[in-house]
């Protein structure tokens, strides 16, 4: 059965994605039980090819239909997907269970059935691209995910279709230059799969389709990750996406196309001809350095607190850019520690701001003042995610920024280290300002007492509560054993020859 | 230097409509408009692949060992990038499927698909 789990993490959810929608024509009542268990199995195989690859220390092969690589599609696990599928997992079944109480509110009752197929689709196309081994079926798995993604976000209200088509147009765009990139990879080759592609590429570096095909490919991944200057259709669609769906597409989606690009890069190019030979490796470093400014900069700039989160997600795709420029063994360590650390802070800052939308019904970062008297809990999530992000010991966000900073002073990019010091100062500014309107505002005269977030909060269901304090946990536990998980798994996910 | 651009043609194609497309995606002002050019942009890619895996000479391949005892792989065309697009045609269609959705949501909501009216209702 174990041998199975590669496949059956995109299996599963792709099947029960239709079941989900053919049930919820006759039972809406089902959508949401059938939706965490096949996330909860999803949490098993991943974990469990995961430990396998763990305790053997080699990696799990899953050949599709029986096809031997490289004519078949191939499925692989190893220590740095085996890490990412088990992250995405947690996060996406912790989304689903938030996700409830706000689905019943955002969403309507007829849309139900539809938008939790779609929830499963989404997951699956994120779990393909982790897993696949191949250059092709990453594009479908990632059209898969970028899909269900434009329907979602479509969902929300008012500016939500029209903000998700000016994605789509983008989105789109990203991934017809990533399957023309695979396309000039296979004109040179005669090969899709990832590990056959590394062996035959190695003669060909002086060829110049190579070159044309790996600026095709990145371009097109940068788009898909929201990497600056292509992240422009981010802010817009994730601020309108329904809370229910940006807390499972602004966690993970980008997140997912940093690791492929980790992959391309480290796995399918050779590592050393993409540092030393094309200085790509540096190019991304130096734009992820103007990235980091820039959007931190824009993110000080807002007044709508989803908003300002969208312009954070840049900044940290900015942080894991500095860590694949950076090129060496510490930098790489703290990208890939980034993206796992990333979905988990910023799953717990969307569920926080989710929860605010829902029950003090602004968004506005004014409009928090006193959040601490009626949401004590969400304002203690809020202050976890808040200081990880910034990079405050022991969270999870402090270690991986440590790596980052290492990586960088040994490969001698100063500027990128300044620039990261100088986002996690600017990212101290916003999120002491948002603090300070929780926690420590003045009260207004007792006239105006009722209109404060404090006062006017209703309620939280468990569902809601329990998952948010539950990622704050997980961000607070990265952080403690993260010499452990760099020790254990990261150390091995570099890929040899960094 | 003739030679080269008409031994070629399908390749000189595909840059022109990947072109074309482009210019619709980004620069018209109509939604619907920018959806076809999408489209262009993308039946473009699958012209290149097809093109790529086509042979001179070469047959469909369907190889029946009693005809042909020896096989050699320049008598056939390649099938893959045939099977790989049939793959993408699917992906263009639930992209066009999908943006037909959302437009006729924007229809509804702002009564135009010229994306200037639009912006000009949000800024309101």
């Amino acid at each position: 059965m174990s041998v199975h789990f590669p496949v059956l993490i995109v299996v599963v959810p792709l099947l029960l994605s239709f079941l989900v929608f053919a049930f919820g024509l006759f039972q809406r009542r089902v959508c949401f039980p059938l939706v965490v268990a096949t996330l909860a199995s999803c949490l098993v195989f991943s974990a469990g090819s995961f430990r396998t690859v763990l305790t053997t220390g080699r990696p799990v092969h899953y050949h599709l239909g029986g096809w031997a690589p490289p004519w078949g599609i191939e499925y692989v696990v190893d220590y740095l997907n085996g890490l990412v599928l088990t992250a995405i997992a947690v996060v996406s079944l912790l989304a689903a269970i938030y996700a409830r109480a706000l689905v019943k509110r955002e969403i309507p009752a007829a849309k139900h059935a539809p938008f939790y197929a779609l929830f499963l689709l989404q997951v699956t196309g994120l779990f393909g691209m982790t897993v696949t081994g191949d250059m092709f079926n990453l594009y479908v798995l990632l059209e898969i995910a970028s899909f269900s993604a434009y329907a979602m976000i479509g969902m929300g209200e008012g500016a939500a279709p029209f903000a998700a088509f000016r994605y789509m147009i983008f989105g789109t765009l990203g991934a017809c230059a990533y399957l023309l990139g695979v396309g000039y990879l296979y004109i040179s080759t005669g090969s899709l799969n990832m590990a056959d592609l590394r062996q035959i590429l190695v003669p060909l570096y002086s060829s110049r389709v190579l070159l044309v095909g790996l600026a095709f490919l990145l371009l097109g991944i940068a788009i898909k990750m929201a990497f600056f200057p292509v992240h422009i259709w981010l802010p817009d669609s994730y601020t309108l996406a329904p809370s229910c769906v940006s807390v499972l597409l602004a966690p993970l989606f980008t997140k997912v196309g940093a690791y492929v690009m980790i992959r391309v890069l480290f796995s399918v190019f050779d590592p050393a001809r993409s540092i030393t030979l094309l200085p790509v490796t540096a190019l991304i470093g130096w734009v992820a350095a103007a990235g980091i400014l820039f959007s931190s900069i824009m993110a000080l700039a807002q007044t709508d607190l989803k908003r300002m989160l969208c312009y954070l997600i840049v900044t940290e795709i900015g942080y894991i850019g500095i860590g694949i420029g950076a090129g060496n063994r510490p930098g790489l360590t703290g990208a890939i520690f980034h993206v796992v650390n990333d979905m988990f802070m910023m799953a717990l800052l969307f569920m926080v701001v989710g929860a605010i939308q829902a029950h003090v019904r602004t968004r506005n970062i004014s409009g928090l003042t006193g959040l601490h008297r009626g949401m004590p809990v969400t304002a203690a999530a809020l202050v976890v995610g808040g200081l990880s992000v910034i990079g405050v010991p022991p969270l999870c966000g402090f270690f991986s920024k440590w790596y980052l900073i290492l990586g960088t002073i040994e490969a001698g990019q100063w500027l990128c280290a300044g620039a990261l010091l100088l986002g996690s100062l600017l990212n101290a500014i916003l999120f002491f300002r948002i603090f300070e309107k929780c926690y420590f505002e003045a009260p207004h005269d007792p006239a105006h007492r009722e209109r404060e977030a404090g006062a006017k909060a209703d309620r939280m269901a468990m569902g809601e509560l329990i998952p948010m304090v539950f990622m704050a946990v997980v961000v607070l536990l990265l952080g403690l054993f993260s010499g452990y998980i760099v020790q254990h798994a990261i150390t091995h996910a570099i890929p040899p020859g960094v | 230097m003739m030679e080269f651009i008409v031994g070629t043609f399908n390749y000189w194609i595909y840059v022109a409509l990947i072109l074309i497309g482009f210019y619709g995606m980004m620069a018209k002002n109509n939604l619907m408009k920018k959806l076809i050019g999408m489209n262009i942009f993308q039946w473009s890619i699958i012209l290149f692949y097809i093109s790529i895996g086509s042979k001179q000479g070469g047959t469909v391949p369907v190889v029946d060992p009693s005809l042909h005892p020896a096989i050699r792989a320049v008598d056939y065309i390649n099938p893959l990038p045939h099977v790989l697009m049939l793959t993408a045609i699917v992906v263009g269609v639930a992209t066009t499927g999908i943006a037909l959705a959302l437009l006729i949501l924007i229809y509804r909501t702002y009564g135009t698909l010229e994306e200037d009216e639009i912006l000009e209702v949000l800024k309101k």
